[in-house]
C-alpha cells in the first residue's frame, strides 16, 4: 500500500491505494468520481479518458503512483459551476451522445483534439482520426464529429473574450 | 402544441447528467458491506470437469467464499431456458439442452463458468481464482456450423442429437418448387452471415443484496428489460419469489439486444448473496464480455430467386442454418425462425417463398437477438439475391426492384407478415435523387480513369417492430405476451409523472415521452417526469427491444393519457360549471370553448386530491394506467444507397457517399430519430467492413478484446446523408413505426453490394476486409 497525493478537479487530495492500483480505479473507487468509465481491458477504448496536467491521458494506463503530484482532471471537472464546458454543451446540442457511457472520455479527448489544433482550423477529417482513441457504439460518430467541430468555434470565442 | 411537442428536434434532458459525468450506472453503485464476484471460466470449447480444488483459494487474503457449479446444482437453482417455442417440420419440439448456471460437469463453450470467488476486493477475488484448481477432461469440439453437423460430429448434448435442435420450416414448398420449374431464369447465392459482438460499451454487471429477516433480493443490473428479469428469475430460475425480487436497470450504458436476456452471472450473484449473507457485485471486462454476452447473426444461407421473362419475381426459396452456441439463450430460437424468415419477402411482391431453417448447437458463445434480430439477416439475402439477379439479368439494379416492389397495402406475404403501408417508390426515389444516381456512370468512368475502382450499392430493406400481437405471438410459441404498460400520475401540483414498462438505454425515452405530454396537455417536458426500470416502481413492463418502445410504449402512456384527460376534463367541466363536452385543453390550461372560462391544470390537479368540490361520485386523485397490446406489427422501410472507391492496389475501400431514405411513420423527436439511425449505419457497415467473431479449430475465442475485433472508429465511417418520407402507421393511434434497427438491418447489403459492383466480383464475404477484397479483385 502507498499514499498517493494528487490534484484533482483543483482539489488536493491524499489516497491510500495497493501498488497495482491504476489511475481510473483511485478515481472511481477512492474518490467516488464515477464520472470516468471503464469500457475494455486493453486501452482501445477511451471512456477512461482525463487530463493529467492538460494533456489527455487514458487512466487506465497510468498507475495512480505514477499520477503522484500531477494535476488531473475528469470530466466532473471541467464545468464552471452550473455553466457548461463548451465541449460539453457542444455535445447536447448536437446530440453528439445516446446512452452516455463513453461520453466522458468522448469529451475529455475531443477537449485535447481542439486545444491541441487552436492555433488552425479543425477539419472532419482531423476529428475522425483524432477520435480514433476512442470507441462509441451509439452514434456512428457522426453528431460527435459535429459536436467536437461545433465546440472547436466555441473555445475560440470563449478564449477570444477572456 | 408548441415546441417541445411532437416533431420538435428537443434537445435531451436526460444529458446532463451523462455529459457531466453524473450518471448512475451499475458498476457507480456501492452498498454497504459489499463484496467482489469474480468468476472462473473454461478455457476449453468442449470438455469435462474431473474436478476443482478451491481450498487453497479459501484461504487467500479477504475471500469470502467460493462456489461451485455443483452447489447451485445442488441448491436447485433452475437452468437457464428459452423462452420461445418452435416445432420441426416433423411436429416434434425444439431439443433443448441443460444449461446450468455455472457448469457443474460439462464445459461447452470458451468462457463458460464453472465457479465463482466472492471477496472483499476485486482484487482479492481475482487473485484467489488463480488458486482454484480445475481438472478438465478435454472433448472434441465443433467450433462452426459445418462441423457440428457433419456426420460423426462430436455430440453436445444427448437432447439433440446431431447436434440439431429444430429443422423448421415456413411458406408452401410445392408451390414454390413449381414456380421454380417454370422459372424464365433462376439466380443462386450462398451466402454466410458472419457472427458478430454486440459490444455495448458499458460491459455488463450485477449487484445482488439479499435481505435475510425479509427474505427479499435487489439486483441492480444492466438490463434492457427488468420486469421479464424478475419475472424469469422467479418463474424459472427459483433463485427469488416475484414479490421478494426487485430488479433496478439505472442507467444503462447501450444494449443492442445483448442486455435483453438473463444471464448466468446475474444469477450468480443473486444465490451467491445469499450464500454468504453479503451483497455480491459482479462486472464484467471487456473479454467476459466478448466470451459470455450473446453474440449475433452467424447463418449459412443458400438463397435462390426465380424470375419470368419479364422479370417479375415469382419464387424465393431458401435454406438456413444457425448457429445457437453451446446452448440455447432466452430468445435465441425466434431469431433465425419468427423474426427472419417472416421478412423474406422483403418490399417485392413475391408469390411462392419457402424457407427452411436448420439451427445447431456448436462449441460457442449462445447466439440470440443483436440489433435487428434476424432482420438484417433477411434483408442482407433479399438484397444481395436482387443484386445478383440484376447482374445475371443485365438491368439496372434499382428498376428491378421498382419493377417488383409492393404498391397495394395492405399486403399479405406468403410467410405470415401482412404489410399495413408503405411507399417503397418514394424512399428509392428520394435515394436515388441524393445520391444522383442518374450521374454514377459518370463518376464512375472518370473514377476509372484515375485508376480507381467505383461502386454503387442499393439496398431496400423493410423490418417488422413492435412485435405483436401477444395472441399471435402466443400461437407462434411466445413465452410472454408483448403488449406495454403504463401509468400517467398528475401529481397535486401539476407535475407529471410518467410509469413505463420501456427501458431507455441511449434511446432518449426521458425526453421523447415527455413531448407526448407536452404535446397533449401544452405544458413544458421540464414539468414532466419519466419513471423506468425499477420494478419496484413499475407494476410490469416488457422493456425495450426490437424498435418497440415508441409504437408499443408510448402509446400506452398515450392510452392511460386518454384517461387521465377524460377525468380531468370532468373535473374541470365541474368546477367551471361547463359541460364536459366544451372543455378543451390548450397550453397546460382546461378552457371552456367559446368563453373566456379556464382552469389551469395544477388547480384541476389540485380538485382532484383536496376533493373538496368534486362530481357526485367520483374517486379522488388524478392517475390513471393503461396496458396496451397493439393488433399488429409496424413496418418502417426504406432505401440505402452506398457509393465506394476501391483501391485494387490494397484491397481498401472507401466511402464516396452513403444515403438514407427511412419511413418511420410519424417522427417524435427527429434529431433523436437521425441519431438512432446514425447509430444502426454504424453497426451496419461494422458488419460489412470490419466486425467478425473468429474461433480456431479448437474453439479458442480468437477475436476476445478490442485488440482483435475491429470495432467501427470514427475514421472507418462516413457522414451520412439522410432523409425521410412518411407514411403513418395505421396500427397505431400516433402513426408511429420504430428506427432503432433499421441502420443495422439495410447498411451492409448497400456497402457489399457497392464493393462488388466496384471490383466485378459477386463473391465477397463479411466482413469485406482489405485482404478479402484483394484477393476478390486477383483471384
Amino acid at each position: 500500500m502507498s499514499t498517493v497525493k494528487l490534484t484533482v478537479n483543483g482539489k488536493a487530495v491524499s489516497a491510500e491505494v495497493e501498488d497495482r492500483t491504476l489511475l481510473v480505479h483511485l478515481l472511481r473507487d477512492h474518490l467516488n468520481l464515477t464520472g470516468t468509465h471503464v469500457g475494455c481491458d486493453t486501452s482501445q477504448c477511451g471512456a477512461c479518458v482525463v487530463h493529467i496536467d492538460g494533456r489527455a491521458v487514458k487512466s487506465c494506463t497510468v498507475l495512480a503512483g505514477q499520477a503522484a503530484g500531477s494535476n488531473v482532471t475528469t470530466i466532473e471537472g471541467i464545468a464552471k459551476g452550473d455553466e457548461l464546458h463548451p465541449m460539453q454543451a457542444a455535445f447536447r446540442d448536437n446530440h453528439g451522445l445516446q446512452c452516455g457511457y463513453c461520453t466522458p472520455g468522448m469529451i475529455m479527448s475531443a477537449i485535447d483534439i481542439v486545444h491541441r489544433h487552436s492555433g488552425g482550423q479543425l477539419d472532419e477529417a482531423t476529428v475522425r482520426h483524432e477520435l480514433e482513441g476512442n470507441i462509441c457504439r451509439c452514434t456512428g460518430y457522426h453528431n460527435i464529429v459535429k459536436a467536437v467541430l461545433d465546440a472547436a468555434g466555441r473555445m475560440k470565442v470563449a478564449q477570444a473574450a477572456e | 402544441m408548441g415546441v417541445e411537442g411532437i416533431g420538435a428536434s428537443v434537445v435531451r434532458k436526460e444529458d446532463r447528467r451523462f455529459i457531466t459525468g453524473k450518471g448512475r450506472y451499475v458498476d457507480d453503485i456501492k452498498l454497504v458491506g459489499m463484496t467482489h464476484a469474480h468468476f472462473i471460466r473454461s478455457p476449453h470449447a468442449h470438455a469435462k470437469i474431473k474436478s476443482i480444488d478451491t481450498s487453497e483459494a479459501m484461504k487467500m487474503p479477504g475471500v469470502v467464499g467460493v462456489l461451485t457449479g455443483q452447489q447451485i446444482v445442488d441448491d436447485k437453482i433452475g437452468n437457464l431456458i428459452c423462452g420461445w417455442a418452435i416445432t420441426s417440420k416433423d411436429g416434434t419440439g425444439m431439443k433443448m439442452g441443460a444449461w446450468p448456471a455455472m457448469a457443474p460437469e460439462t464445459v461447452r463453450f470458451v468462457g463458460q463458468a464453472v465457479a465463482v470467488v466472492i471477496a472483499e476486493t476485486k482484487n482479492q477475488a481475482r487473485d484467489a481464482a488463480e488458486a482454484v484448481v480445475v481438472n478438465y477432461e478435454e472433448l472434441p469440439a465443433v467450433p462452426d456450423i459445418r462441423a457440428a453437423i457433419a456426420p460423426g460430429a462430436p455430440q453436445l448434448h444427448p437432447e439433440a442429437p446431431g447436434n440439431v435442435i429444430y429443422d423448421w420450416t415456413i411458406g408452401d414448398e410445392g408451390a414454390t418448387d413449381a414456380a421454380f420449374k417454370s422459372a424464365a431464369n433462376v439466380v443462386s447465392l450462398d451466402i454466410t452471415n458472419n457472427r458478430l459482438v454486440p459490444n455495448a460499451m458499458e460491459p455488463r454487471a450485477a449487484i445482488a443484496e439479499y435481505n435475510e429477516p425479509e427474505e427479499h433480493f435487489t439486483l441492480y443490473t444492466t438490463s434492457q428489460n427488468p420486469h421479464v428479469a424478475r419475472l424469469v428469475l422467479s418463474a424459472f430460475y427459483n433463485i427469488a419469489q416475484e414479490h421478494k425480487l426487485r430488479v433496478v436497470a439505472p442507467d444503462v450504458g447501450g444494449g443492442f439486444g445483448s442486455k435483453i436476456f438473463i444471464y448466468p452471472e446475474e444469477m450468480v450473484a443473486l444465490w451467491a448473496s445469499k450464500k454468504v449473507g453479503r451483497p455480491v457485485k459482479w462486472t464484467g471486462d471487456r473479454t467476459e464480455a466478448f466470451l459470455t454476452d450473446a453474440h449475433g447473426r452467424d447463418h449459412l444461407t443458400k438463397a435462390e430467386m426465380a424470375l419470368d421473362k419479364d422479370n417479375k419475381i415469382t419464387g424465393l426459396r431458401v435454406k438456413t442454418y444457425a448457429n445457437l452456441g453451446g446452448y440455447m439463450s432466452l430468445f435465441s430460437s425466434s431469431v433465425p425462425t419468427y423474426l427472419y424468415a417472416t421478412l423474406l419477402s422483403g418490399q417485392y411482391n413475391i408469390p411462392n417463398i419457402f424457407a427452411e431453417v436448420i439451427s445447431v448447437y456448436t462449441n460457442t458463445v449462445p447466439v440470440d437477438a443483436y440489433r435487428g434480430a434476424g432482420r438484417p439477416e433477411a434483408s442482407f439475402v433479399v438484397e444481395r439475391l436482387m443484386e445478383t439477379a440484376a447482374r445475371q439479368l443485365k438491368v439496372d439494379p434499382a428498376e428491378l426492384r421498382k419493377k417488383n416492389f409492393i404498391t397495394q397495402f395492405p399486403h399479405q406475404t406468403p410467410v405470415i407478415m401482412a404489410y399495413d403501408i408503405g411507399d417503397f417508390h418514394a424512399s428509392l426515389d428520394a435515394a436515388m435523387k441524393a445520391i444522383d444516381y442518374a450521374g454514377f456512370p459518370a463518376r464512375k468512368a472518370k473514377a476509372s480513369s484515375e485508376g480507381k475502382l467505383r461502386g454503387i450499392g442499393v439496398s431496400c430493406y423493410i423490418e417488422a417492430c413492435g412485435i405483436a400481437p401477444s395472441k399471435a405471438v402466443g400461437s407462434l410459441g411466445a413465452g410472454v405476451g408483448l403488449w406495454e404498460s403504463a401509468e400517467v400520475r398528475v401529481n397535486p401540483v401539476g407535475t407529471i409523472e410518467i410509469l413505463t414498462g420501456s427501458h431507455s438505454h441511449g434511446q432518449g425515452h426521458e425526453t421523447t415521452f415527455c413531448q407526448l405530454i407536452a404535446e397533449r396537455l401544452g405544458v413544458p417536458i421540464s414539468q414532466v417526469q419519466i419513471v423506468h426500470g425499477d420494478t419496484d416502481k413499475v407494476q410490469f413492463g416488457m422493456g425495450t427491444y426490437g424498435s418497440r418502445s415508441a409504437a408499443v410504449g408510448l402509446t400506452a402512456i398515450l392510452k392511460a393519457m386518454e384517461k387521465v384527460e377524460a377525468k380531468a376534463k370532468k373535473i374541470a367541466a365541474h368546477q367551471l360549471e361547463a359541460s364536459e363536452n366544451d372543455i378543451v385543453i390548450e397550453n397546460g390550461e382546461f378552457k371552456v370553448a367559446g368563453t373566456d372560462k379556464s382552469l389551469a391544470l395544477p388547480m384541476v390537479a389540485l380538485a382532484a386530491y383536496t376533493a373538496h368540490n368534486l362530481p357526485d361520485g367520483m374517486e379522488p386523485g388524478l392517475k390513471e394506467g393503461a396496458f396496451y397490446d397493439p393488433t399488429n406489427f409496424t413496418f418502417p422501410a426504406g432505401a440505402y444507397i452506398c457509393e465506394m472507391e476501391v483501391d485494387a492496389g490494397t484491397g481498401r475501400s472507401t466511402f464516396v457517399n452513403f444515403v438514407a431514405a427511412d419511413d418511420f411513420g410519424r417522427l417524435i423527436n427527429p434529431m433523436i430519430v437521425e441519431g438512432q439511425v446514425h447509430g444502426g449505419l454504424a453497426q451496419g457497415i461494422g458488419q460489412a467492413l470490419l466486425e467478425g467473431v473468429v474461433y480456431d479449430a479448437s474453439g479458442q475465442l480468437v477475436t476476445a478484446s478490442f485488440m482483435d475485433y475491429t470495432m467501427p472508429r470514427a475514421d472507418d465511417l462516413p457522414s451520412f446523408k439522410l432523409s425521410h418520407t412518411t407514411t403513418l402507421c395505421p396500427g397505431n393511434p400516433l402513426g408511429v413505426k420504430g428506427c432503432g434497427e433499421a441502420g443495422a438491418i439495410g447498411a451492409s447489403a448497400a456497402v457489399i453490394n457497392a464493393i462488388t459492383d466496384a471490383i466485378g466480383n459477386n463473391k465477397l464475404e463479411m466482413p469485406a476486409t482489405p485482404d478479402r477484397v484483394w484477393h476478390a479483385i486477383h483471384g
